[in-house]
């Protein structure tokens, strides 16, 4: 097939945490769960570590869709490096939807060491939705 | 407005002849019609420089950021709360700087005067009677004061400075408004066209940054984007890195911004920049019930947490 011809399928970048996300996606590939092929992984130290710009910059670069995924509150290993997080991401995703960004292309979950079927969940439906939505085109600097 | 401009020069005079202040920051009289500038008093005799106005713009905090000496300052309802959010912040030091507090008159929009004018040019100008008479070679024209004002003074909650040293005159009353109403259609709208609207709007930049230059929040030595180790987002006038530009000043005058409008009356390119900080204001008041620069003690919500914050946005 020549390129034009292929599918297009969306590129999610994914910011995993590795006390818990990060484990949370190896134990859905040990176990064996499917999910779509579509997420590219950075391992970041905790979702506080996820500086905004990170996300931006992705969104410029042309990725389809951005996931961000920590430790449930409560279960930061740096106690609240989630929870400073989660202001940040409330104010960036409302400010980005408001300019006009679809709200699909950015997700964020809390997903535990234990919980990789949540994992593959998670990624099924942000794929879904990026899917839905079609390439990224706003905000990708050509 | 007389009452106010004399007890500004009465607090001035005392608070220079008793040594006080070293300096009084305020306002004269400009050189054009319907201008004020900023100005610099250190000697008691020369407080009768200092006016009081609707042309009192500019918002004078952006002075006092790192002055060795102490510090007098003129201040409307917005520029006290700029002064609020520069001292809790430690760029302002409260123990150098007197809070001159003025009520507000609302202030006139140069913008919407010269749409009136329609190239003419202003010779003179005068307010009276709430009523503004603009003359020029071969034009005199009286419009109602009410039809220049600043939007951002049409939703203004705070014409009287929430924190201050000195208040001169009378406390105005607060007009009960609808903080958000500017926004409303814009929100209620589909995200393609808040897209296509902030497209054209944005699209017109042209990267002077003179609004980063006015916000009396701006006051970062180095800017993002001004930032070469690493370089985050480009420098050009490209649409992305525009956006992105004003994206992310707004981000960062998130919990900080007070609406003053400066930005909006600096660009040269007429484009509404309080349309995109004023989200995050709603924003702030929505998620974490909070308003900028009321108080001297409360963090602002990016400064704090709860572990129950809003998270209906999370998987
Ligand atoms: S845009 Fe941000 S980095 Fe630049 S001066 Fe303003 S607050 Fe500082
Ligand atoms: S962003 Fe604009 S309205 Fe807000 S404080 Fe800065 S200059 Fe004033
Ligand atoms: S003042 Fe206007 S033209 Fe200049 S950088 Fe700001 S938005 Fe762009
Ligand atoms: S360590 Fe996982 S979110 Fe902080």
């Amino acid at each position: 097939m020549k390129p034009a011809e292929k599918e297009w399928t969306p590129k999610i970048l994914a910011f995993l945490c590795n006390w818990c996300s990060y484990a949370g996606a190896d134990l859905a590939g040990i176990s064996r769960m499917q999910y779509p092929p579509n997420i590219r992984v950075v391992r970041v130290p905790c979702s506080g570590r996820v500086n905004p710009y990170f996300i931006i910059k992705a969104l410029q670069r042309g990725w389809d869709g951005v996931l961000v995924s920590g430790c449930h509150p409560g279960d930061c290993h740096y106690i609240s490096g989630n929870l400073v997080a989660r202001r940040r991401f409330a104010v960036l995703k409302d400010l980005l939807e408001y300019l006009g960004i679809e709200s699909g292309r950015l997700n964020f979950s809390w997903v535990s060491a234990a919980e990789g079927e949540k994992f593959a969940t998670v990624v099924k439906e942000v794929v879904e939705k990026v899917k839905a939505l079609g390439p990224a085109e706003r905000l990708v600097k050509r | 407005m007389h009452n106010v401009e004399n007890s500004i020069r009465e607090a001035a005079k005392k608070l220079l002849s008793e040594k006080k202040v070293d300096l009084i920051v305020g306002y004269e009289r400009g050189t054009l019609p319907l201008r004020t500038t900023p100005c610099f008093v250190d000697k008691a005799e020369d407080v009768r420089k200092l006016v009081w106005n609707e042309n009192c713009d500019a918002n004078l905090s952006k002075y006092l950021l790192s002055r060795k000496e102490n510090v007098g300052v003129v201040a409307k309802g917005c520029d006290a709360r700029s002064i609020a959010v520069c001292i809790f912040e430690k760029q302002i030091d409260k123990e150098k700087v007197v809070i001159i507090g003025a009520p507000c008159l609302g202030l006139i929009d140069k913008k919407k005067v010269k749409a009136k004018l329609d190239g003419r040019e202003l010779l003179e100008a005068t307010i009276e009677d709430e009523q503004i008479r603009l003359k020029g070679e071969g034009f005199e024209l009286v419009f109602p004061k009410k039809d220049f004002i600043c939007n951002s003074c049409l939703t203004c909650r705070h014409r009287n400075p929430p924190i201050y040293d000195v208040f001169t005159g009378e406390k105005v009353s607060e007009a009960e408004v609808d903080e958000f109403g500017e926004i409303a259609d814009l929100e209620a709208k589909p995200a393609k066209e808040r897209w296509e609207h902030f497209k054209e709007e944005l699209d017109k930049c042209i990267r002077c940054y003179a609004c980063r230059e006015v916000c009396p929040l701006c006051y970062c030595k180095t800017c993002f984007v001004d930032q070469t180790m690493p370089i985050w987002f480009g420098k050009t006038n490209d649409l992305s890195d525009t956006m992105i530009y004003h994206l992310v000043r707004a981000f960062h005058v998130a919990g900080r911004c007070v609406d003053c409008g400066a930005c909006s009356r600096a660009c040269p390119m007429n484009i509404n920049l309080r349309e995109v900080v004023k989200k995050t204001e709603k924003i702030m008041k929505e998620r974490y019930d909070y308003t900028a620069g009321l108080s001297l003690e409360k963090i602002p919500p990016l400064g704090e947490f709860k572990i129950d914050d809003s998270q209906e946005f999370i998987k």
